[in-house]
């Protein structure tokens, strides 16, 4: 793909508030765009390094909870979380390879997994510090959706722009060359621990920032939303392989179909079908991961050519 | 001290439940080398059909083994043969779609059954539920003891199918070394879904004895999934021996966890335990036991 069609897309979501003047979509589109940032830095990781990661949702939530805390127990703009919270889901990213990248194996996979669900414990059940599950509120800083759809349209340009040039630098053959052939990465004298630590940290940063982006926009946090397994790390695994895992706009792609696909689901295909739609939400979150896996493994941008010509175009 | 003793002997007692668990995770990771994380939905689905058989037909919970681990067998064959054997044909680049596939076959089961049976928790209420078994001054619940003997007897039954008979051999063989083992003959396709039908029979047996002691919801397979990798992990991953040892450290960790620090923390007992695992002794007791 040349640069023209990036930039025009890039132009069209400039222009889209100004056009579609419906907050509804509006905000609908500002959750999607903070999706391309999660996904496309969990492709980083997982589609790019190898390294699945089942909980995105620790990165997310210690982004959204450092912008939290800072504003009910600093008593500082929840928007220093915007910097800080990355910086945070890079500490815990740095345990969280410290402990696992030594091993070989499936691991990283459930040390994640496990990871989100400690620390969701943890933010449950240290009520001094986090409120537990009564979550932490904050009045949003702007009555307008504008400037939060400029800034997270901006996260996500910077995601993508970042993850495109760290895969042209030398940093990412090294990502991929671990992800093709672990024993010959190393015997070409890459240092995969390190490298794969580096890819955990790059990652962990954008969603620990998209985490806080998230508390500033919604206003409202509590452990079960932000360190959820289902709304945000499979969500995140969802976005980016739908889209097409190890793509450059795939995860972009995912994040607003999943986003479409959630909202249609939760307020019921529109309000059109029968009320219990709404709940069966997790449910086709499931049904889409066997579908997606055993039909189109690379996603829409992956298998593009697989789902045109199903369309009769070659 | 008497305090002491009785946390860890009920640490053992739901230890040796846990070990039956983390012993049809382990036979599973051992012969198709990924881990199961739609282990402990199956579990659910086995309390359920206790449940059911129990509530409306009147039966034992304890008989109702064995109608629960037939399903669950031919249940796991199926999910093995239909959902998780294609997946090796396709082409992805990402290492762990049959993981992946696992996630989203476990957030269905619980979905159905949430549509089912609704969330709300349910218990049966059995005649033998308040009932106590003393030894010295220790007072022992008396479903767990009868859970405890089950899950033993069916370990070592487990341990005779796969030291004596052929079919257990073969999946022995097949966990050693997949290529060498279908040199020799054995259709490992056919080992592959027989072993997560038996690590689906196992996880069975352990719901249907849990059920008596244990309230039900549709999202108590979560927790027991996270419980069943921890042994496994903590044990050595496809390591028999381990995950039986696994099973019951977890289980008096938890006991003593609860006992001793607080009830809230009891489910990150397993976890600190993964942790402390992978930091310390990364291989698991497989790498003490060698076997």
């Amino acid at each position: 793909m040349g640069y023209l069609r990036p930039i025009l897309a890039l132009g069209l979501f400039v222009l889209f508030p100004f056009i579609i003047r419906s907050d509804y979509y509006t905000h609908l589109v500002i959750i999607a765009l903070m999706w391309v940032t999660v996904g496309t830095a969990w492709n980083l990781l997982a589609g790019y390094t190898g390294q699945v990661s089942f909980g995105h949702a620790i990165f997310f939530g210690i982004g959204a909870y450092t912008a939290g805390l800072f504003h009910s127990k600093l008593g500082i703009s929840p928007w220093w979380g915007m910097a800080f919270g990355g910086l945070f889901a890079v500490i815990i990213g740095a345990f969280v390879g410290w402990v696992c990248f030594r091993l070989r194996g499936p691991y990283f996979a459930l040390a994640t997994l496990a990871g989100g669900e400690i620390i969701r414990l943890i933010a449950v059940n240290w009520e001094s510090l986090t409120r537990g599950m009564v979550g932490i509120l904050l009045m949003p800083s702007f009555k307008s959706k504008l400037p939060y759809y400029f800034i997270s349209l901006f996260l996500a340009c910077l995601t993508i722009l970042c993850v495109l040039l760290i895969m042209r630098s030398k940093y990412g053959y090294y990502f991929l060359s671990i992800r093709e052939d672990q024993d010959a990465a190393e015997s070409m004298g890459i240092d995969t621990t390190k490298y794969k630590n580096i890819s955990l940290m790059i990652s962990a940063f954008f969603t620990g920032t998209a985490g806080a982006f998230y508390m500033n926009y919604m206003g409202f946090i509590d452990p079960s939303i932000v360190f959820s397994l289902h709304y945000i790390s499979i969500m995140t695994i969802l976005v980016a392989i739908v889209g097409g895992v190890a793509t450059t706009y795939g995860p972009a792609v995912g994040a607003f179909i999943m986003v479409g696909v959630q909202e249609l689901f939760r307020s019921a295909i529109f309000g059109l079908a029968p009320k219990w739609v709404s709940q069966a939400h997790a449910l086709v979150f499931g049904l889409l991961v066997i579908f997606v896996i055993m039909f189109m493994a690379n996603g829409v941008v992956g298998d593009w050519k697989k789902i045109a010509r199903l369309f009769g175009r070659s | 001290m008497e305090v002491f003793i009785q946390t860890v002997v009920s640490g053992v007692l739901i230890g040796g439940v846990y070990a039956l668990i983390g012993l049809g995770m382990t036979l599973i990771m051992g012969v198709m080398g990924i881990i199961n994380l739609a282990h402990g939905q199956l579990m659910m689905v086995a309390m359920y059909l206790t449940f059911v058989l129990f509530t409306y037909f009147k039966i034992d919970p304890y008989f109702c083994i064995f109608v629960t681990m037939p399903a669950l067998f031919v249940i796991g064959i199926l999910i093995q043969k239909y959902l998780l054997n294609p997946l090796i044909k396709i082409e992805s680049i990402l290492p762990e779609n049959q993981v992946l596939m696992t996630v989203g076959i476990g957030t269905v089961i619980t979905e159905i059954a949430r549509f089912i049976f609704t969330s709300n928790y349910v218990s049966i209420k059995t005649p033998y539920a308040a009932k106590a078994v003393f030894i010295g001054n220790i007072s022992l619940n008396f479903p767990m003891c009868v859970a405890f003997f089950i899950a033993v007897f069916f370990t070592l039954l487990l341990f005779w199918f796969l030291l004596k008979t052929d079919i257990g051999r073969a999946i022995r063989a097949t966990a050693q070394d997949r290529e060498a083992a279908l040199l020799m003959g054995i259709d490992t396709s056919k080992v592959t879904n027989l072993t997560f039908g038996l690590g689906s029979a196992l996880v069975a047996v352990a719901g249907t004895i849990l059920l008596p002691i244990y309230y039900l919801f549709p999202d108590i397979g979560g927790p027991f999934t996270l419980k069943a990798f921890v042994i496994t992990i903590l044990g050595g991953l496809g390591s028999t021996v381990g995950a039986i040892l696994g099973g019951v450290i977890l289980g008096i960790a938890e006991s003593l966890g609860a006992t001793y620090v607080s009830m809230g923390y009891r489910e990150a007992v397993g976890f600190v335990i993964f942790v402390l695992t992978l930091i310390f002794l990364p291989g698991g007791l497989k790498r003490i036991t060698k076997i």
